[in-house]
């Protein structure tokens, strides 16, 4: 293989956002790029959210690093520390620093974070003046509190609370100056607001509301605020936490197009070539953010077209935040204002002090205010983010009881609600990490919280998730025997519900892609997560994916059940089992023509000719000019049915009529694993179909649908899922079932573990809606309309039918192998 | 099978899909050649150790065959089953040369001039 000339990639901005961005980029194509990295800041890249934590204490300067000076050195990256970048010349593609370095660039990145906005009042600049955004800043602070008293915060939002509990704990007095009536406003609601208030209150902090500072008095240093209604306050320390605005002095400098921030489109390009935006100082859809987890999505789209894999564009985040000061639990996420067709819920208990407050709109939760206890943030975001229905489930929300585990209210959340909620729930927002990473992780050993973040990143941001990783640590390192979540397979740690959600977020193409990208340990993967992956991404990708049938198992990539002796056996499709004379006729004849060993009735009611040398097949499969049964694939089976109607005295509808029209309507649907469906004429039930994955049984004027039957090792009957009168609803309400269960079950999973490990009840919330099973019809309908009958294409296409024929006999061409000395390839054994 | 030794040309590097197989009969001998996706091509005796199945219509994971029937892993360069599993295999080399045509050495092993033709599947 040649390698490719490696590229240089530069950064400018040593900080969160960009340097999340080389991470995954070295991860996703290691060798593209010489990487240099350009910091203004006298240190490593380091956890600028943990500052608040180190101002209040607990934390050392030391215990913020990132990355420390190692990473960049076995990265093999560039670092220049402390040198900020003045000037790009994009025509050159060079970018000059402070310190005179230079550098020429084929990619540049700005991730130049914000400033600390300084309000522009006379006296802003005196000694003692300053804002909260890095480790200079906290310094400061920390020098001040040794010789100074007062300390004033200006700014009532996230930072400035966190700034001035910090500066509590350092010892000093301190008032809050907030311009609005109440505090954090554009997180919280009212009575949340005054509740918080109340709080920080009894906890020592002063506050001073609707105040608007006129100017800072004193001579060299700060001595005091003036406000516009003429009343002053004493301060030695002034905090200014008003706000921060992008830092796009050298972008626009250099001739991009600034905004508010840097303009980017949602590949993170700024308006010059070459030149892409991260981070705070990006401006994307109008929108500049100020918190993580939206940086960290920014960055995981801009690493992947960097990588030059294919990537769907960033689309903008919704956000959620938590207020980082000990003893107040507050947290808000979404719109939490009440917009227009919006409706609220509200819960609040003075006594415990606790505030709840959900926003839902067309029966979709989009937003949420909790204070006092915010345990349940993290799940009630990721329904805002999924934009799930959550209809009937309001009351249950807002009083926190974790659905069908009723078992765990009272007990006072821990332990219970830690096992209760759901695997693919987000524990760590920052990054991302949900509560089957962690268990994985703590399954491989690591059995510790600094494991636990040293391996999956989880509280390793904000770390305002870390009681809940310690409660997991507890829970599932304790006892080797607590069954721990492995991944699909040996060549991963990750779930299904992980790996499908991965391969929706950064929109993956290939199963190749999906195992470089999710660090597979097997860098082909093997036979179990192979195949799993080509269905995830062809049930994801209907349109776009290209069946790969080198990760089939032989039966579905040739088409036929292997048999032990090589040979193969033929099924054709019988549609619903019945069959006319010409069509037998016509199987016989193959059969003689072709020799074939054995004929046989299956359990499927259809013919099965067994013994077909694999040459043959494509002649087989000519001759019969029959579409293929499927009998090999996870694939729909047969549709099984009785006379009905048509004949017998006790049939009420038509069931051979319905079993064709079903089996018609869903053939060659691919499916976690094989699909099996019966329909019968009346309850005697002679087609065995409460034995079926979907089972229809006719009653006078409708139908009853029963789902999550199996036949098979474990005899399961199945459920009634509902009774419906018309011929096209049962078409409707199979179609919308066989589609939710090829969206949601693990690959190799039959509809009836699925059934039992979801509840019927829940399938049944999800079909009840109509739109809900119309889109879940068009989406299955869409798929099907794209497949061809594979047994037609295979004898239409040499490509495909070579692999079934024999090499011709070989030729010989020497009696020895030792002559030849210019063959390329010599045997590697 | 006098020599002891044949090199036969056996097809083209086009005639294999990557991560595909072919099947071939040389002189009764079943053999499968395997094409790896970095396009290296191997040849083995197309015969699982555990119970004969059809290793051609396996699984190509790396330079790991996944036999069809039991999931058995063979090592295509080593003809060795991996573990847990034991058995072994014959393997055969093969060259590639500059216009994709295959060539295979057969070495006329005792081993394989007792096997009779017929025990393998037509
Ligand atoms: C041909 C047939 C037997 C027959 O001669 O009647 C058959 C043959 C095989 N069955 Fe079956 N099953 C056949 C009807 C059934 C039925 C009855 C039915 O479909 O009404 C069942 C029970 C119903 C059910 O699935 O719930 C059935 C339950 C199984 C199972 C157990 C599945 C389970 O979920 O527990 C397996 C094993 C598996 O799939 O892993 C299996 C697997 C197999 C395989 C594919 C084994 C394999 O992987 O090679 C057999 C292929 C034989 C071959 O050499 O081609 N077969 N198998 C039937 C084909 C029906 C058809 O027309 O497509
Ligand atoms: C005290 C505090 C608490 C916070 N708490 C939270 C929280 O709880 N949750 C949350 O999500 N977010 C929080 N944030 C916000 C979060 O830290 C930022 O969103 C994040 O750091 C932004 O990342 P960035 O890479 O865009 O910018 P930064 O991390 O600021 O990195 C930008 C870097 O670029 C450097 N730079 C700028 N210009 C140049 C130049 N010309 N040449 C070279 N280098 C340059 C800067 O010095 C800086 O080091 C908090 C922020 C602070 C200050
Ligand atoms: S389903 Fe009812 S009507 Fe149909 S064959 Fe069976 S018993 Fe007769
Ligand atoms: S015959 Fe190959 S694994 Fe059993």
């Amino acid at each position: 293989m040649t390698t490719i000339e490696r590229k240089k990639l530069v950064l400018v901005g040593n900080g969160m956002a960009g340097v999340r961005t080389i991470e995954h980029l070295l991860k996703l194509a290691p060798d593209r790029y010489d990487i240099t990295i350009f910091g203004a800041e006298p240190h490593p890249n380091y956890n600028r959210i943990m500052l608040s934590s180190v101002l209040a204490g607990g934390v050392g300067m030391d215990e913020i690093v990132i990355n420390d000076l190692d990473w960049y050195r076995g990265g093999g990256i560039t670092l220049h520390m402390g040198q900020a970048v003045t000037m790009i010349d994009p025509r050159r593609r060079r970018v000059y620093a402070e310190g005179g370095i230079e550098e020429e660039y084929d990619e540049l990145i700005l991730a130049t974070g914000s400033n600390a906005f300084i309000l522009p009042v006379p006296g802003a600049d005196k000694e003692g003046v300053i804002g909260f955004r890095d480790i200079k800043d906290c310094r400061t602070m920390q020098e001040a509190s040794a010789k100074y008293k007062k300390a004033v915060v200006i700014g009532g939002g996230l930072l400035g609370l966190e700034a001035a509990r910090g500066l509590l704990n350092l010892g000093m007095d301190v008032t809050v100056v907030h311009i609005n009536e109440y505090l954090m406003e554009r997180q919280l609601d009212r009575p949340a607001s005054i509740m918080l208030q109340q709080e920080l209150e009894k906890q020592g902090m002063k506050f001073l509301l609707k105040k608007q500072t006129e100017a800072v008095l004193g001579r060299q240093r700060a001595k005091g605020l003036l406000f516009k209604d003429g009343s002053m306050l004493e301060a030695d320390l002034v905090v200014m936490a008003v706000g921060i605005r992008p830092n796009v002095e050298l972008a626009r400098r250099s001739g991009l197009d600034v905004n508010r921030g840097i303009v980017v489109d949602d590949h993170m390009r700024t308006s010059v070539p070459n030149i892409h935006a991260v981070g705070e100082c990006a401006e994307h859809r109008g929108i500049a953010y100020g918190l993580v987890a939206p940086l960290y999505e920014q960055g995981a789209v801009l690493a992947k077209n960097l990588a030059g894999a294919s990537a769907d564009g960033y689309a903008g985040s919704v956000t959620s935040t938590k207020l980082k000061v000990s003893g107040v639990d507050v947290f808000s996420a979404g719109i939490f204002t009440e917009p227009e067709g919006a409706r609220s819920l509200r819960y609040q208990d003075e006594i415990e002090g606790v505030y709840k407050k959900l926003v839902i709109r067309d029966d979709r939760l989009i937003g949420a205010v909790l204070f006092g206890e915010t345990g349940e943030g993290p799940s009630l975001f990721s329904l805002i983010r999924s934009g799930e229905r959550i209809a009937g489930r309001e009351k249950e929300l807002l009083l926190g009881l974790p659905a069908g585990a009723a078992a765990a209210c009272g007990s006072g959340g821990g332990a219970a609600r830690l096992e209760a909620m759901p695997g693919d729930e987000i524990v760590c927002g920052c990054n991302g990490v949900s509560k089957s990473e962690i268990v994985a992780a703590i399954g491989d050993g690591c059995t510790s919280l600094g494991a636990v973040k040293a391996c999956t990143k989880a509280s390793a941001s904000c770390g305002g998730c870390k009681p809940l990783v310690e409660g997991l640590v507890q829970l599932y390192a304790g006892d080797a025997a607590v069954a721990v979540k492995e991944g699909i397979c040996g060549c991963t740690g990750l779930s299904r519900d992980e790996i499908v959600a991965e391969i929706k977020r950064m929109g993956l193409k290939t199963v190749k892609e999906v195992m470089n990208v999710l660090d597979w340990n097997n860098e082909e993967g093997c036979s179990k997560c192979r195949p799993s992956l080509n269905y995830y991404l062809g049930m994801l990708w209907p349109a776009e994916y290209k069946d790969e049938k080198e990760s089939r198992f032989a039966n579905e990539r040739y088409h036929a059940n292997i048999q032990k002796d090589g040979t193969y056996s033929v099924i054709p499709r019988i549609y619903g089992g019945v069959t006319s004379p010409t069509e037998l006729k016509r199987i016989a004849e193959v059969a003689e023509k072709f020799d074939v060993p054995l004929v046989k009735f299956t359990g499927g009611q259809r013919l099965d000719l067994l013994g077909v040398k694999k040459e043959d097949l494509p002649g087989v499969w000519e001759a019969l000019d029959m579409p293929s049964g499927h009998g090999y694939g996870k694939a729909l089976r047969t549709v099984k049915t009785c006379v009905g109607s048509t004949f017998c005295r006790f049939g009420t509808q038509d069931a051979m009529g319905m079993g064709v029209r079903l089996e018609k309507a869903f053939e060659r649907m691919n499916a976690p694993a094989k699909v099996k469906l019966a329909v019968s004429g009346c309850p005697r039930n002679c087609a065995e179909a409460t034995v079926k994955d979907f089972g229809v049984v006719a009653i006078d004027g409708g139908w009853e649908l029963h789902v999550g039957g199996n036949a098979g090792v474990h005899v399961r009957a199945t459920e009634l899922l509902g009774v419906v009168k018309t011929d096209d609803e049962v078409e409707e309400w199979a179609s919308a079932f066989l589609q939710y269960y090829r969206e949601n079950a693990t690959w190799n999973e039959r509809t009836a573990p699925w059934v039992e490990r979801v509840g019927l009840e829940h399938i049944k919330q999800v079909l009840a809606s109509e739109d809900e099973r119309k889109a879940l019809h068009a989406r299955l309908r869409d798929t099907l309309d794209r497949t061809v009958d594979p047994w037609k294409q295979i004898v239409n296409e040499p490509e495909l039918r070579k692999n079934f024929e024999r090499l011709p006999a070989a030729e010989v061409v020497s009696g020895s192998a030792a002559d030849d000395g210019e063959r390329k390839k010599e045997e590697s054994a | 099978m006098s020599h002891s030794t044949e090199k036969v040309r056996v097809g083209r590097l086009s005639d294999i899909d990557p991560l595909g197989s072919r099947r071939l009969n040389v002189n009764g001998l079943e053999i499968a050649l395997f094409r790896l996706s970095g396009g290296e091509i191997l040849a083995v005796e197309n015969r699982c150790p555990h119970k004969g199945g059809v290793l051609s219509e396996g699984m190509v994971c790396g330079p790991v065959v996944h036999c069809p029937l039991h999931d058995w892993r063979i090592d295509l360069r080593s003809g060795e089953a991996l573990d847990p599993d034991k058995g072994c295999i014959e393997t055969f080399a093969t060259e590639v040369a500059d216009d994709g045509t295959i060539f295979l050495t057969l070495n006329a092993s005792p081993g394989a001039a007792e096997s009779e033709p017929d025990s393998h599947i037509a």
